[in-house]
């Protein structure tokens, strides 16, 4: 009896050494995930890839509930508001219109001085609009998930925007969901020019929604209201897409607003501009 | 006296329950609901879970789970990878061997100690994500996650408490 006691006790004691020893092994292996997570290696993108690919269509069909009914919600705001969004928007048409006319000229003077120029054309942009399956928050990352892949032309380094500016870049591209790495998280470093003062930048997340202007050169005068715009540097983006404007200077570094509303990131464009980017692979490397 | 084939295949579903509600937390947590006032919690949300299942049923949810759940989200991009991971089996790891102090107490001193253990955990997860990232991150969103899941707890655990009964009445 006592020697059966003693057996059970020890058999207890092993699996409770047994549960230590796990615990230990996975914590060790959680670390081991965090450094080769820092080392960019294929076989964690395609793991990441096949994870997303695989919860994408879960997502999707989770998603589409929630849309209607936030959908069902604003349809019946808009009918309540119906005569003064009228209103708005017949005084905004008219304004459009004097701007559609200037458009027209620039277009037409643009053309002509181009032509005199005999600029190479740049090569003509492809896009998918897909809808944003998965948010990972702020806690720690800004990514979202979204619905199209290698199957609907999207490629890595592709540019996703809404209607009102640059939202970030395609980090990982499967076959029918992609990852898009937002302009706010840390691991976010993209070149901008200064719209006003033509000054090239960097433009740095730290997952806050405002993100940071590094590497100003010496001497700028940046103001809050300065618009901030994609540069060609690096060949990563075209000149010139809106991305936010200064709205403060902390301790010398200027804080940007981007235009770009996040409580509303429902459908991304994502746009290929068929350019040398620095993400895509084999750019860089000597042929 | 043996169970039959339908009887085991029951029990093994009706056990397969606190992994089912982890995932289906962290899919949940990562889905963009377009809520006011509400943000997609990454991490949050599983961490509620697996301190629940860690107190009542962890034979059901063990480590390598835990793990297996983590990674998953770490891969989906609710963390850099491996700090999930890590989050989850360190609120794991402490609910298991604080078990004892848990169990069957009123529902705040549970709440009050997943406070405690989840303000730890959301402090190593920016203090590793910095590291990770190259940078000190803002803490605000962190702060406000931690907050958010914080006060999910009383609903989601309810909603646990409740599938516990119902799902694993027997065992």
């Amino acid at each position: 009896m006592k020697l059966r006691g003693g057996s059970a006790v020890r058999l207890a004691s092993a699996k409770a050494w047994l549960h230590r020893g796990t615990l230990v092994l996975l914590f060790g292996a959680a670390f081991a995930l965090m450094i080769l997570g820092k080392t960019d290696s294929p076989l964690i993108e395609r793991a990441r890839i096949s994870v997303v690919d695989a919860l994408s269509p879960i997502l999707d069909g989770l998603a589409k509930p929630i849309a209607s009914a936030r959908q069902l919600y604003e349809n019946a705001q808009d009918f309540w508001s119906l005569r003064e969004q009228n209103a708005e928007l017949k005084a905004d048409q008219e304004r459009l219109m004097q701007w559609q006319t200037v458009a027209r000229q620039l277009q037409a003077e643009n053309d002509a001085l181009r032509g005199l120029l005999n600029l190479v054309p740049e090569p003509g942009a492809t896009f998918v609009t897909a809808r944003v399956v998965a948010d990972n928050g702020g806690a720690f990352v800004r990514t979202v998930l979204v619905t199209a892949g290698l199957r609907d032309g999207v490629r890595k380094g592709s540019v996703a925007m809404t209607g009102e500016g640059v939202v970030g870049r395609v980090a990982e591209v499967g076959e029918h969901s992609a990852r898009v790495l937002l302009l706010s998280d840390i691991n976010s470093r993209i070149p901008v020019t200064i719209e006003r003062t033509r000054d090239q930048a960097i433009l740095a997340g730290d997952n806050s929604d405002n993100p940071r202007l590094l590497y100003l050169p010496h001497g700028n005068a940046l103001a809050p209201g300065d618009r901030i715009v994609t540069s060609t540097a690096g060949g990563a983006f075209p000149g010139g897409l809106p991305i936010g404007e200064v709205i403060a200077i902390e301790d010398g570094v200027p804080v940007v607003q981007l235009f770009v509303d996040w409580d509303r990131l429902e459908y991304l464009r994502l746009v290929d501009y068929k350019l040398p980017g620095v993400l895509q692979s084999g750019a860089g490397k000597l042929q | 006296m043996t169970l039959s084939i339908f009887q085991q295949l029951d029990t093994w579903a009706r056990n397969l329950a606190p992994f089912a509600l982890t995932m289906l937390s962290l899919i949940v947590g990562n889905m963009p609901l377009h809520l006011p006032y509400f943000v997609p919690l990454g991490i949050g949300l599983p961490m509620i879970s697996v301190y629940y299942w860690a107190i009542h049923r962890p034979g059901l949810l063990p480590a390598p789970v835990v793990f297996l759940v983590g990674l998953i989200g770490d891969l989906m991009g609710a963390a850099p990878l491996g700090v999930g991971t890590l989050l989850l089996l360190l609120v794991y790891a402490i609910a298991l061997s604080q078990r004892r102090l848990f169990f069957g107490q009123p529902f705040l001193v549970v709440w009050w100690g997943f406070m405690m253990i989840a303000a730890g955990a959301m402090s190593l997860g920016w203090i590793l994500s910095s590291i990770v990232g190259g940078g000190a991150m803002d803490p605000k969103p962190t702060i406000f996650a931690y907050l958010m899941t914080l006060a999910l707890y009383p609903a989601l655990g309810d909603l646990f408490a409740r599938a516990q009964r119902s799902f694993l009445r027997s065992a």
